[in-house]
């Protein structure tokens, strides 16, 4: 099978020196959700940008769908819808309009492109809205009007850089099942967020970025099953000073709050046990952190070492 | 040079951009108008009549040609310089960088978008100059080919302009500094067989020299430069201005990092 997208040893050097990418290599199936992930200035925006023709790579090779950057970068860029991460249209144009006109620069018929601008304006909300400047839109309809304008060419691979951020929670759960929607229709997702909740519960696949660097590429089942030890939360009925839990790290966050480390060989229930034997009355119980945090924050401290 | 896609894109660009001038149409077509009633009023009526004939012709008629001209310089930079500016500031511009429309087509629909402009500006221009003056057509094909060669110089210029910009003030010290002294000193104004010797030979070096007086034969019929010469500088800087324009943006100089 054709990769969506390959990557090969991929360098970005900026004026004044500052090497943003060094030598990255990446790949991604096609019909994929994937996650690129990593710290800020971790080269994620570089990387999508050079996929984009946004910004001029120094050395490497890239390919979308098999058409190079180098050579067959016209239908290379067919193959791409972008939803940057910085809103990036006129605020004075009316929304019909914006996505109307994305449209035609890739060769779609007005007659068409009304169509299809009333097919996703409607899918993401916006139908109705149609008529009035980008301006006047909220933050939230601002991030769905870029989503809709990626997809008025059809792409076979759209590229999300960061597209729920300030975005309200129920709003991003409605984007969240629309994306999946459109993955399961076929389209290849790449997806960069600070969200790390949002990547466990959308993508299959991840890669982890760090100094112009992928120091991890994996499934998100075999990455978060590396996690050998997770932090527990218990909120307890009564102030317990002088328990002591065998076999566990704990901490007391506050009188009533008791932090325990549990390794997956152990289980849940030995916590319980205990407890109750010292007679401590959990009232509730949660993760401390997202599994992929823990994870995330470990795969790039190891990287710098 | 254009697929049917090239030219879908084309269309979109072209259209965008005169629903953006014609949108604000008080702020890109009314003050042309506005400003060249003045000129006519102050210079023509109130002034020329105390100056007389120039070239065989009233100083009214003598001047219609290079205020005409004046507004098609003006608005065919202003356009295309803050139109393509305003889409770098806004980073909008990067709607067109991730599409498959050509560097070719980008200039040509911004270019085409402030001729249009400059196109519609000169025709109230010359509207309202028919309130003032009995305007005479000598050579109609002259007119039309000088209108069209130097709007297009001019919205060239604006776009090379506006990739060099990083801030709006930047998009104004060229037309302040540089296009409006020309203007002044490009015969506009005076027959330039009124300067002396060396002053005569100095406004040769002046592009806008050529434009006007190409201009004012096309009207009247008289000129102080050769007419073939002066439409052969107009198609040079023209070629020029276009090629400079076409390595900045195939570069993404100002555009892309």
């Amino acid at each position: 099978m054709t990769k969506a997208l390959s990557i090969k040893g991929l360098r970005k050097v900026y004026k004044g020196g500052f090497e943003a990418l060094k030598g990255l290599d990446l790949e991604v199936e096609e019909g994929d959700f994937y996650a690129l992930l990593g710290p800020n200035g971790a080269g994620k925006s570089t990387t999508i940008g050079i996929i984009s023709s946004l910004v001029n790579k120094t050395a490497g090779e890239v390919k979308v769908f098999g058409y190079d950057l180098d050579t067959q970068l016209t239908e290379l860029k067919r193959q791409i819808g972008l939803v940057p991460q910085e809103f990036n249209f006129s605020q004075f144009e009316k929304v019909k309009q914006i996505v109307v006109n994305q449209a035609g620069y890739y060769g779609v018929s007005r007659e068409v492109a009304y169509q299809r601008a009333e097919k996703y304006l409607t899918q993401l909300g916006l139908w109705d809205k149609r008529d009035q400047p980008a301006r006047a839109l909220s933050g939230g309809m601002k991030r769905r009007l870029m989503i809709a304008r990626a997809l008025l060419h059809e792409p076979r691979l759209l590229i999300l850089d960061e597209p729920t951020a300030g975005v309200d929670i129920e709003l991003r759960r409605s984007m969240w099942d629309y994306l999946q929607q459109i993955n399961q229709q076929g389209i290849t997702i790449i997806l960069t967020t600070h969200y790390l909740e949002e990547a466990e519960h959308l993508c299959r696949n991840i890669g982890i970025i760090d100094a112009g660097q992928i120091v991890e590429n994996t499934s998100m089942k075999k990455l978060l099953s590396t996690l050998n030890t997770e932090t527990f939360i218990f909120d307890v009925e009564q102030a317990q000073p002088d328990l002591q839990l065998a076999g566990f790290n704990y901490r007391w966050s506050d009188d009533f709050t008791l932090e325990v480390d549990v390794d997956k060989s152990a289980g849940l229930n030995k916590v319980f046990e205990q407890l109750t034997a010292h007679g401590c009355q959990v009232i509730s119980m949660r993760n401390k952190a997202n599994r992929l945090e823990e994870l995330f924050v470990d795969l790039v401290e190891k990287g710098r070492k | 040079m254009f697929n049917s896609t090239g030219f879908i894109a084309l269309k979109t660009i072209w259209i965008k951009e005169c629903t953006r001038f014609l949108r604000i149409w008080v702020q890109t077509l009314v003050p042309p108008a506005i400003t060249m009633t003045l000129y006519f009023v102050i210079f023509g009526s109130i002034v020329g009549d105390r100056i007389g004939q120039m070239g065989g012709f009233t100083y009214m008629e003598f001047i219609v040609p290079g205020l005409i001209m004046m507004s098609v310089i003006t608005n065919s930079y202003s356009n295309v310089a803050s139109s393509f500016f305003s889409s770098k500031f806004q980073r909008n511009i990067e709607e067109m960088l991730v599409s498959p429309v050509s560097t070719n087509t980008i200039i040509m629909g911004y270019v085409g978008g402030g001729m249009a402009r400059a196109l519609m500006v000169a025709c109230i221009v010359t509207l309202v100059s028919f309130l003032f003056v009995d305007v005479r057509f000598a050579h109609v094909g002259i007119i039309v080919l000088t209108v069209i060669l130097t709007s297009m110089i001019f919205c060239l210029g604006g776009l090379i302009n506006a990739v060099y910009a990083k801030t709006f003030d930047d998009i104004s010290i060229v037309p302040t500094f540089v296009l409006t002294p020309m203007t002044y000193l490009g015969g506009v104004f005076y027959s330039v067989s009124l300067l002396p010797d060396i002053w005569q030979k100095v406004s040769m070096v002046n592009p806008i020299l050529y434009m006007v007086n190409a201009f004012r034969f096309g009207f009247l019929g008289v000129s102080d430069v050769n007419i073939g010469v002066a439409i052969g500088v107009l198609v040079i800087f023209t070629l020029v201005f276009y090629g400079v324009a076409y390595q900045l943006l195939q570069r993404g100089v100002g555009i892309r990092s």
